[in-house]
């Protein structure tokens, strides 16, 4: 391409990170023609950070994509070296399913995933700035001058945005080591009036993992029961690996307290909100000076390459600091640092400005997604560029996009969050933030997500096939476990229950703990129907049944969160003149603009007093409009 | 009804009394002040001012008259207040006076507190506090209203609301963050015994009698059989007439229920139908059913048919009546003898009435919850308690947000971030 070249898509992703490529994929799946621009070709399906994918609320993100038909989870398992089902000892709900990943294996599977897409085009460049005409994004012109024009532009950019690195008194300008930060779109978006925020993240110096001692240490082996991220999956192709566990000591914590004075966090360079639960080392020594050690998860990087990952020592002290500091773990006495670690500070932009779709409300045609939003994880910017995607896409085919809310997925909790809350710190998933969590399992998410995405359009044949054949052995388990069955009948096929007559159905009798499908599959009704039947599903099944008190409970909860959800406010609701409010929840509502009632209501601070008025208020305006 | 409406109501208790306080709250509550004492005080400074109808131009009373503009006042609103003398014939011609006046209204029950809630004046759980104040009619009640809206209530849930969130957040941090480090298993047993000490507290609670006790007035129901003097001495109770009094049996057809109070202490005294036991009308049937339900919601009985043929219940009082009646034979031990025509009689009832009643009341130094918050605390202390025996951590974890949920209810607060916070604080997450 060159000067005053102009080509036309439907939709332009700017990143081909966890984001950029979902949203392209998902865009390009409903046969949206989409352009995926990205610095370089090879950039695109980096892990630019961990090498882990998945864990406690991230696993139910992975499964909650794929269930879109997405990438993140089938590129996972093809490079996965090591699988850990968290939380094993407790219920499915809360169990994460996680993954040490291949860099390179990944990003190829990402590539070849991304070639076989129809109505996908890759464009190699540095993107300039937005296309603005008034209040509208119609494209996005290249550093090389030339131009394309888009009806929607989907921003998928990371740190890049202002990024400024900090190693000890070093500070570089630059998304990540070696790459060109894109200042120019940065000011253009401010320029544009979007709030913007800064926040800091870090890393950890990465190892020759040659010079490890690792028969000293404990290792992690990789769980041995065939789980995969995605169920369309054929099992584990790749050579599995294991990680190793090492520990700070006292005389780490020494030296680490005695450089502080070194670190860009404590001499005031850094002054963004870095994220609680992924506090840098020197952090953790300083805010929890009575502990003398801490964990470090020693993570292999691939098959073919040598880096490992400490988990748990992200750093900016200088990279003398490291060194020195590293090698006074059990293990890493000869460890040689082949990147040192650094903290990123980043331009975000304040996610309240966004809508459900992840469209910036002010301006037509804009969506932002992944860390641009201040969130953090592989796993949370996959599931924004799927929503973005999808929105994007429903929007150029003049359809409504799919409705979720929290009580059908994680994605949803984490978009409904972001645009109501906003974030004080990089926003990761946690599963204590789901309300009904017991109904959003990793392990349910095909069947409470395909349909939606089915009815969207965005799910490819192979998924929709294996996803009718699933439902069709559900419905035959379900209605095989609807029998009434006595404890009587129960005692002979040798369940052990207190037979004091009582009579319920197959699904009833799962609640005893000691009563599982297995053990009923003498049932004449449910022999016919377990043969070959994927055991994930009759341990979906089995986790309904168990839960299944809660579940209704909750259910009712719901239905009263919906009926709220039905009262809207509409956007153009003027906060300031609602007599009672305080400042303080004036600035929260005019920022978060809530569509209903119930988002209102979730937003922190907002008392039933501010809600009756809010209420209230939008009624009178109702009244009035409708008799003006 | 709008509220855009302004709304005025005598706020003080009901007449005759020393002072009568009239409340005037809305945007009309200046023009309102304005057209009965001819101009507007200082902001918040009591000024003596003369009260006239502007009508036929009559003087009403000399009252001390207080402005208060909005938002810095008890409603959020302009509001005005009247204190001026307390005799019936004075209060009802200020209203009639104000009910003139364009766009003012008479307040509905309870519209000034919800208006001040709507406002952001108070909480919820101060709000029911005052409303309860706004009914309080007698010393007692108003101390126990105090205690509420000074937010005692509130305090005692926000204990337990940071009481739960510790718990939910050692649950958590074991839930989310077991495979990063330094977080210590969370210790069930320890986590139950928390979760009992709470149920206890909260049952503590629940076990006082209910704040409506104290706005409603101690029931005590008066039974007997048709013109056995039940209204007569209803009548000579409440020193007015209240109930039909009449020769023919089974005049009083339905429950009449009168409100008083009888040294500081709120009565709602009921009277019923007569009970017969046989030869009712079907009118008066209904009204005997309704004498049944009485009797069983009642916390005194008082007992004026023969003795010994009243309900069994432990709370029954036999009443000889009509002491000075030809016909009157006294009943035994620990009844009263009275003549409500004499009030031979009537001091010794309403001193057994004022003592039996401070056992029933709850203690107006104590909080008291209403029905409703005694319905979410139960709720909450419910979902605490099904946590003991519990193995399975994610049941906990939802017992415990139903218990937040519950509590939030009552002050309305919203919680997730609060647990995260403590989550955080406590525990040294991350890898």
């Amino acid at each position: 391409m060159g000067r005053g070249m102009t080509r036309k898509f439907d939709i332009i992703v700017v990143g081909g990170g966890h984001a950029g490529c979902e949203a392209a994929a998902v865009a390009a799946r409903m046969g949206v023609s989409t352009a995926l621009v990205s610095f370089t070709r090879d950039s695109i399906g980096a892990m630019s950070c961990n090498p882990a994918i998945g864990g406690l609320g991230k696993g139910h993100l992975v499964r909650e994509v794929d269930a879109f038909d997405g990438l993140i989870g089938r590129a996972a398992d093809a490079a996965a070296i090591h699988y850990r089902m968290l939380n094993l000892s407790k219920g499915t709900a809360v169990q994460g399913p996680r993954v040490q990943a291949d860099r390179k294996l990944y990003k190829a599977a990402i590539h070849r995933m991304l070639d076989a897409q129809d109505d996908l085009t890759i464009i190699e460049g540095e993107v300039a700035s937005l296309i603005l005409n008034d209040s509208r994004v119609s494209g996005i012109r290249m550093a090389d001058d030339s131009e394309i024009h888009a009806e929607a532009v989907i921003l998928a950019t990371g740190t890049f945005l202002n990024g400024k690195l900090f190693r000890g008194e070093e500070t570089v300008a630059g998304g990540r080591t070696g790459e060109a930060a894109s200042v120019a779109l940065g000011q253009q978006i401010r320029d544009a009036g979007l709030p913007i925020a800064r926040l800091k993240t870090g890393t950890p110096p990465r190892l020759d993992g040659r010079t490890i001692n690792w028969a000293v240490l404990p290792e992690q082996p990789s769980d041995d029961d065939g789980w995969t991220m995605s169920p369309l999956s054929k099992g584990r192709t790749v050579p599995q690996t294991f990680c190793a566990v090492s520990r700070t000591t006292v005389e780490t914590h020494d030296i680490i307290r005695g450089s502080l004075d070194r670190s860009p966090l404590f001499s005031g360079a850094i002054d963004a909100q870095g994220p609680r639960y992924c506090p840098s080392i020197e952090d953790k020594i300083h805010r929890f000076a009575d502990r003398d050690s801490h964990q470090v998860f020693l993570e292999p990087e691939g098959l073919a390459t040598d880096l490992v990952y400490p988990n748990g020592i992200s750093t900016s002290l200088p990279a003398d600091v490291q060194l020195a500091f590293v090698r006074t773990m059990e293990g890493l006495e000869q460890a040689e640092i082949l990147v040192p670690g650094y903290a990123v500070e980043y331009d975000h932009i304040d996610p309240r400005a966004l809508d459900r779709s992840l469209k910036v409300r002010d301006l037509e045609g804009l969506y932002c997604a992944g860390q641009i939003n201040g969130t953090t994880g592989y796993e949370e910017a996959a599931a924004q560029g799927l929503i973005a995607g999808l929105g994007a896409a429903c929007a150029v085919q003049g359809k409504d996009a799919p409705t979720l809310d929290r009580g059908t997925s994680y994605m949803a909790v984490m978009i409904d969050d972001l645009v109501l809350q906003g974030v004080t710190e990089p926003y990761r998933m946690l599963t204590a933030r789901a309300e009904y969590r017991l109904r959003l399992r990793a392990d349910n998410a095909s069947t409470r997500l395909t349909p939606i995405a089915m009815e969207a359009g965005c799910v490819a044949p192979e998924r929709a096939e294996w996803f009718g054949e699933r439902q069709r052995t559900r419905g035959a388990i379900v209605k095989a476990l609807n029998v009434v069955y006595g404890s009587e009948d129960l005692a002979k096929v040798g369940v052990e229950v207190r037979r004091d007559g009582t009579r319920q159905s197959l699904f009833d009798w799962l609640r005893f703990p000691n009563i599982s499908i297995a053990a009923l599959q003498q049932m004449e009704e449910l022999e016919a129907c377990l043969q070959d039947s994927a055991p994930d599903l009759v341990a979906e099944i089995e986790e309904d049944a168990r839960y299944a008190p809660y579940l209704e409970r909750q259910e009712s909860e719901l239905r009263d969160l919906r009926a709220n959800e039905q009262i809207g406010l509409g956007d153009d609701l003027d906060y300031a003149v609602i007599a009672g409010l305080s400042n303080e929840m004036v600035e929260r509502l005019t920022t978060a603009r809530p569509d209903t009632l119930a988002a209102a209501s979730r937003i922190r601070g907002i008392t039933p007093a501010a809600l009756a008025a809010i209420l209230v208020h939008a009624r009178r305006r109702d009244t009035r409009n409708m008799a003006a | 009804m709008t509220a855009d409406d302004t709304i005025f109501a005598l706020s003080s208790g009901q007449p005759p009394a020393a002072i009568g306080i009239v409340r005037i709250s809305g945007p009309q509550a200046a023009n309102a002040l304005v057209g009965l004492a001819g101009n507007l005080p200082e902001p918040r400074v009591g000024t003596l001012c003369n009260i006239t109808n502007k009508v036929n131009d009559e003087l009403l009373d000399q009252a001390l008259c207080l402005w208060f503009p909005g938002p810095n006042s008890a409603t959020g609103e302009d509001l005005a207040e009247i204190h001026c003398h307390g005799g019936r014939a004075v209060i009802r011609a200020i209203e009639a006076a104000l009910e003139q006046m364009d766009r003012l209204r008479k307040a509905e029950p309870g519209e000034f507190t919800r208006r001040a809630f709507t406002h952001g004046k108070m909480d919820l759980a101060e709000a029911e506090g005052l409303s309860d104040l706004l009914f309080a009619e007698t010393e007692l009640q108003r101390k126990a209203a105090v205690r509420n809206a000074g937010g005692a209530l509130s305090r005692k849930v926000d204990d337990w609301q940071q009481r739960i969130l510790q718990l939910s957040a050692q649950i958590e941090a074991e839930l989310d963050f077991s495979d990063e480090e330094d977080v210590a298993p969370a210790q069930t047993a320890v986590l139950q015994q928390a979760a009992q000490s709470l149920v206890e507290d909260m049952r503590n609670l629940l076990a006082r009698p209910r704040a409506e006790k104290l706005r409603d007035g101690i029931r005590v129901v008066l039974g007997g059989p048709p013109n056995s003097g039940k209204s007569t001495l209803l009548n000579a109770l409440v020193e007015r007439e209240a109930a039909i009094v009449s020769d023919i049996a089974g005049t009083t057809r339905d429950v009449i229920e009168v409100p008083i109070a009888l040294g500081g202490v709120p009565f709602l005294f009921v009277d019923t139908a007569g009970v017969r036991e046989s030869g009712a009308e079907t009118i008066e049937q209904i009204g005997i059913d309704r004498a049944h339900q009485q009797f069983a919601a009642a916390d005194i009985i008082l007992w004026l048919g023969e003795e010994g043929q009243g309900p069994s219940a432990d709370n029954l009082v036999e009443i000889s009546s009509r002491s000075d009646h030809p016909e009157y034979r006294p009943k035994g031990a620990g009844s009263f003898p009275l003549s409500p025509v004499s009030g031979k009689g009537m001091d010794a009832l309403v001193d057994y009435l004022v003592t039996r009643a401070k056992d029933i009341l709850p203690d107006a130094d104590q909080v008291s919850v209403n029905a409703r918050q005694a319905e979410r605390l139960s709720v909450a202390s419910n979902s605490l308690s099904a946590m003991i025996g519990e193995p399975d951590y994610l049941i906990l974890a939802e017992h415990l947000r139903m218990a937040r949920k519950a509590l939030d209810e009552i002050t309305g607060r919203a919680s997730t971030e609060d647990m995260l916070d403590g989550l955080f604080g406590q525990f040294c997450i991350g890898k």
